[in-house]
């Protein structure tokens, strides 16, 4: 579960989060969607604590991310806007090296890298250095090594950026299946119709304020006669306006 | 612990399997050595040209005066057979050009007044600007000046006056250095070459640490995982030390073996550095690697991109030369008050090693003692920007 209360966040003069509030329930996918430039990353590095919010509070699995950044670290996975990989380093070595930082043994470590090799099908390419790699190689990497220490909670900066039909497929299946397992997935996307199939909650996002929630159904209730895409589309203009 | 050691075996790891960077680190210690054994053998083979060789002077107007020449030719200093010289505008045009280093023009006039009371005159062509050919100038000047010399003696006892009362002054010159003091002035350039090398060892990793990781934009989930970020710095830095080391102690031992190869016996010099003194100026030298490591991590954490960091690090390089050049220019010698001082104590340090001098213990201490200091407080310097937002660029 994470809860997120009256958020704000600047850069010098630009005001990226505004008071930014909403909750990611355990076993459920959450989509933060906005359009460019909205403060979806902002929020997403403030819940991974690389960034501190000027005002406001966070709270990961409880944990408060103010108080206690370690602890909020360790119940967290986090599959950052570029992959990032070492490019010297193997798949497999990567995977390892963050699980060897999340403190793991060398044998829950080995079991962990081996079940996650298999379960990614990256068995062709965990041994390979990561130099070579594809967009959705190294997208499968990444969330391998996101997934390394067994976290609860999953923050996803645009997964499907740059990856083919096949590989968002499968990236979609493994989201469901960790959704299956009681997680806590919370990912952004500017794109509707890519989240629409895949995310229970919709967390509209623009010019850093929070202008709609909901599930898919509920807005589709709320608004009848449009599509998702039109709500999207609506709310990012009205929220717009009334910022300038 | 646990993860400074993670990150530290982790990027020497990486390093290792990047080629690039493995070549900079052998640039250090092959191109010290190399570059000084040149200007070793160039310096060895220009002593040697003053003291044995024929030289070889072009003289125009040597028929009017045989016995200068005679003069000349005793001291192994032989007048060319033929050469191409016609008058003293040319002389200077063929010396500006480089065809010959000194050229003796003998006036016109010598034989008629020489014996009377005007004095002979002689010319010496030259450039002083070239300082190859200084011994051979002087060497030439000193054997004319002898012929005068005597001469004038001859002179003056023929006039039944004694030649030693024209002599007011005798200067003796007792020159105290010993053959290792002479070559310390030379392998002064030592000590730049190897604090040089231990700072390119480093190179790389200091950049990778923030301004490489922040391009290949891996810096932003590795601050999300539940690791201190001091512990982190701290494993690359310590893995930046490690390639400074390897670098310092690779560049000592092909010095050692390069002295070794080198004449050095030929001018009256003798070199004591051996494997022994190679690992004396090991541990005299390793203190200065954790003060590089963190001075360039931390220049390097303002920058943006590894060629960005480059490009100040490629200053960061001349900073140890600061102090060496004052130490050759001013002659300083080894002071307690100047032990404090990183790179310039080392430098002391290591002249004193190589003039086969005894090290006081004290200025040891206190060289490594500052040295490692400077470098802990840098260290809190780099730890502390590297907890700033701003590191995420």
């Amino acid at each position: 579960m994470i809860e997120v209360k009256g958020l704000s966040k600047s850069f010098g003069a630009v005001r990226a989060l505004d008071s930014v509030g909403f909750e990611a329930k355990d076993g459920r996918i959450t989509g933060l969607l906005g359009p460019n430039g909205a403060g979806k990353s902002t929020c997403l590095r403030i819940l991974s604590t690389v960034l501190e919010p000027d005002l406001g509070s966070a709270r990961v699995g409880g944990i408060d991310l103010k108080a206690s950044p370690l602890a909020a670290r360790r119940v967290l996975g986090v599959l950052p806007h570029s992959s990032g990989l070492y490019q010297q380093l193997t798949g497999r070595e990567n995977v390892e090296y963050y699980g060897r930082l999340h403190g793991l043994g060398e044998e829950t470590l080995a079991t962990r890298v081996d079940a996650l090799i298999e379960r990614l099908e990256l068995g062709g390419i965990a041994d390979r250095k990561a130099k070579g790699f594809s967009q959705g190689e190294r997208t499968k990497i990444a969330l391998a090594r996101a997934l390394v220490h067994d976290p609860q909670h999953l923050l996803l900066d645009e997964p499907t950026n740059g990856l083919d039909v096949m590989a968002t497929r499968h990236l979609r299946d493994w989201l469901r299946e960790l959704r299956g397992q009681g997680r806590c997935v919370l990912l952004s996307s500017h794109v509707m119709q890519e989240v629409e199939a895949l995310v229970d909650e919709l967390v509209i996002i623009a010019a850093g304020r929070v202008t709609l929630t909901g599930s898919p159904a509920e807005l589709a209730q709320r608004f009848p006669g449009r599509s998702l895409e039109e709500i999207f589309v609506d709310a990012v203009r009205s929220s717009e306006r009334s910022a300038a | 612990m646990n993860v400074v050691f993670t990150v530290c075996r982790k990027e020497i790891l990486e390093t290792l399997r990047e080629r690039r960077t493995l070549a900079s680190l052998l640039l250090g210690p092959l191109f010290g050595p190399i570059l000084f054994t040149l200007l070793i053998n160039v310096m060895i083979s220009r002593n040697l040209s003053s003291i044995d060789e024929v030289l070889e002077v072009p003289v125009l107007g040597a028929e009017h005066a045989p016995n200068l020449v005679a003069h000349l030719r005793a001291r192994s200093i032989e007048p060319l057979a033929h050469h191409d010289v016609k008058d003293v505008e040319q002389a200077a045009d063929l010396v500006a050009r480089g065809v010959y280093d000194v050229v003796l023009v003998i006036d016109d006039a010598f034989d008629k007044d020489f014996g009377t009371d005007r004095a002979a005159r002689v010319a010496l062509v030259f450039d002083r600007s070239k300082s190859r050919a200084a011994s051979r100038v002087s060497r030439l000047r000193d054997a004319v000046d002898g012929y005068g010399r005597q001469i004038g003696a001859l002179r003056l006892v023929a006039n039944g006056v004694d030649p030693s009362l024209s002599q007011v002054l005798v200067v003796d010159e007792l020159d105290v250095s010993t053959p290792a003091g002479r070559s310390a002035l030379m392998l002064g350039v030592l000590t730049y070459f190897l604090l040089f090398a231990t700072l390119t060892g480093g190179l790389h990793l200091a950049i990778d640490t923030t301004a490489g990781e922040r391009e290949r934009k891996s810096l932003e989930p590795l601050l999300t995982l539940p690791v201190a970020r001091s512990s982190l710095i701290v494993g690359k830095m310590t893995a930046t030390v490690c390639y400074m080391l390897a670098s310092l102690a690779l560049t000592l031992v092909a010095f050692t073996i390069a002295l070794k190869q080198m004449p050095l016996e030929q001018i009256g010099m003798s070199s004591t550095f051996g494997f022994a003194t190679a690992a004396l100026a090991f541990v005299l030298l390793a203190p200065f690697a954790p003060l590089g490591a963190a001075l360039m991590t931390t220049v390097a954490s303002f920058t943006k991109t590894y060629r960005e960091a480059q490009t100040y690090l490629t200053l960061v390089l001349l900073i140890p030369t600061l102090p060496l050049a004052f130490a050759t220019m001013l002659n300083i010698e080894p002071a307690a008050k100047l032990m404090w001082i990183p790179s310039l104590s080392q430098h002391l340090l290591i002249t004193t090693l190589i003039k086969d001098q005894p090290l006081t213990p004290a200025f040891v201490a206190l060289s490594i003692g500052s040295t490692l200091a400077f470098g802990a407080l840098l260290g809190w310097l780099a730890v502390r920007l590297y907890r700033r937002e701003a590191i995420l660029g």
